[in-house]
């Protein structure tokens, strides 16, 4: 019986380099066997501005190097120069599609450090704020992952709930964006009146956005030929290299911070870990559209439970003279891409001495996407960057 | 957590243990100990997830403080493992052998704060600071405002005005107050 040729078609590696003794590539451009392709700045989508050096042979990447910088504007450096209060407009920015994470961070753990207790209403309040912030966070890259691939319409659709989200923030806090409602002591004000209601009505176009994406997109052949067994990430990996979040889901292994390390009420919500076990693409996908639903099935839940009326600012000191006493912290959260963390470190005075972040992107973006990209075709670079969840502002802070 | 930490203390000589949390403690060990530490809690306490590497600098003190995050995902606790080098020709014990992110953020801080980590790869490529050659910007005497008025402000042809008095030339050239 003669052999099936595809089946035992193997891919001509004589064109690949050699590894060098110090276990560098053997890369030699002059030999034109090689060439070296620049993707971005400019990105694909909806990851943010960094750049992926690519040595291309034939159309598979041999070697990748993620450069970043494009949006450094020094917030780590800048926060050691401003009061704890000041820093609040400055940390938002550090991750744009999902703002408030950054905001409850920083508030927790200038109150832990501070000796701060805040009201419960408050913490309802938070929770409502951080779920919908990963709502219309997922509205962006759930069809995002179709627009790699020339599936825009998904994207116009999730815009289009997106929008009234976002309608949503700016009656809660005045910001579409960047909201700053979450500050040290509580949050910025009580919901206005007829809230709910309005949001149901957004809630069920998202409903319904989940029903159209999975026909437009999950069940698309080309979709799914383009995104199984593409970016495999062993489950080993998860460890090896600080995955977390949907990416480590998607791998089989049970990580979300809200119910590993339960904060604010979410002990109070009924939900389980999204979890895939085929740690492609497509899995990632899936499990960020599984995300998607749990994320409105939760703010359902938060309105109908959270209290109607109560406090929400605990009373703090004046806080253009606070000083918070010496100490360390590490503060985290589930953002829609992963473990989102703040290390904060005060010394008494006005000012905080260190607050660092620890974003999902860092360890994403660099050394995963670096190995993820080796053999890797050309045109399916921008899909695993994409089912990453990179964002560039959190790696150069 | 008591029972890790009771573990720690009879092979490594740790002090100002900080109960932070329920699920979060910090402590100090010596330089020489740091990378041994983190590498038998890795192997033998389950904290496989590498979180953080972040370095302080107490500048009137002559340290730089380096904080180890580690997390346990079955026990789900942190533990901040703070260790302390000299600020002058600061050098440390590379880790990137451990996990593969640590080699990032050794690259980060040696741009950032000029800490050597010898033998960490790519350790000397830029990381964001392509062509800096100034001292490391986060380190704590690095002014930012002297440095953007000496490299941005004075630009030819850029003027600043004080907001009140140019809209009253603009507005309101001829009237006398």
């Amino acid at each position: 019986m003669k052999k099936n040729k595809l089946i035992n078609w193997k891919p001509d590696r004589s064109r690949f380099p050699e590894m060098g003794a110090d276990g560098k590539l053997n890369v030699d451009l002059d030999s034109q066997k090689y060439i070296k392709v620049w993707q971005g700045p400019n990105h694909p989508g909806v990851t943010g501005n960094m750049s992926l050096e690519l040595t291309i042979g034939g159309d598979e990447v041999v070697e990748a190097k993620t450069h970043v910088g494009y949006l450094h504007r020094g917030f780590e450096k800048l926060f050691e120069r401003r009061k704890y209060i000041q820093c609040f407009p400055t940390c938002i920015r550090m991750c744009v599609p999902e703002a408030d994470s950054n905001e409850y961070c920083l508030a927790t753990g200038t109150e832990e450090l501070g000796g701060i207790e805040i009201p419960d209403m408050a913490k309802w309040l938070r929770m409502l704020a951080l779920e919908m912030a990963r709502l219309q966070a997922l509205l962006r890259i759930v069809p995002g992952q179709g627009g790699t691939m020339g599936l825009g319409i998904g994207v116009q659709w999730g815009l289009y709930v997106r929008e009234l989200i976002l309608d949503r923030f700016e009656e809660l806090t005045g910001g579409r964006i960047y909201h700053m409602y979450i500050l040290p002591g509580g949050v910025r004000g009580l919901l206005p009146d007829g809230f709910a209601a309005r949001m149901e009505d957004n809630l069920k176009k998202a409903d319904q956005f989940v029903k159209d994406i999975q026909d437009l997109m999950y069940n698309n052949a080309v979709f799914k030929k383009r995104t199984k067994d593409v970016g495999y990430i062993d489950p080993s990996w998860v460890d090896k290299f600080g995955i977390v979040g949907p990416v480590a889901r998607a791998a089989g292994v049970k990580r979300d911070v809200r119910l590993d390390y339960p904060y604010l009420h979410y002990d109070k919500l009924e939900f389980d870990y999204n979890i895939e076990t085929g740690s492609d693409i497509y899995a990632r996908s899936m499990v960020r559209l599984k995300d998607l639903k749990t994320t409105i099935d939760l703010i359902r839940q938060i309105l109908a439970k959270m209290p109607e009326k109560g406090d929400i600012k605990a009373l703090t000191p004046n806080v253009l003279h606070w000083e918070i006493p010496r100490g360390e912290t590490y503060v985290k959260s589930e953002s829609s891409r992963g473990e989102y963390g703040f290390y904060m470190v005060a010394d008494g005075s006005e000012f905080p001495r260190r607050i660092n972040l620890r974003g999902p992107s860092y360890t994403h973006a660099i050394p995963l996407l670096e190995k993820l990209l080796i053999n890797a075709n050309i045109s399916d670079v921008s899909s695993i960057m994409v089912s990453l969840g990179t964002c560039p502002p959190e790696i150069e802070r | 957590m008591k029972e890790i930490i009771e573990n720690i203390k009879i092979r490594f000589k740790v002090s100002d243990v900080i109960l932070q949390r329920q699920n979060i403690t910090f402590m100090t060990t010596g330089k020489e100990s740091a990378i041994p530490l983190i590498t038998w809690l890795r192997d033998y306490e389950g904290f496989s997830h590498f979180v953080l590497f972040s370095t302080v600098d107490w500048n009137e003190d002559g340290f730089f403080q380096l904080t180890y995050l580690l997390n346990n995902p079955v026990k789900k606790v942190d533990l901040g493992i703070r260790t302390f080098i000299l600020r002058k020709n600061a050098e440390m014990t590379s880790a990137h052998h451990l996990w593969e992110q640590v080699a990032t953020y050794q690259r980060e801080i040696k741009e950032m704060f000029g800490i050597n980590f010898p033998g960490s790869p790519r350790v000397g490529e830029s990381f964001l600071l392509e062509g800096w050659d100034d001292i490391p910007p986060m380190r704590r005497e690095f002014d930012t405002k002297e440095y953007s008025e000496k490299t941005f402000f004075p630009r030819p042809g850029r003027e600043s005005n004080d907001p009140a008095t140019y809209m009253k030339s603009k507005l309101y050239p001829n009237e006398e107050k």
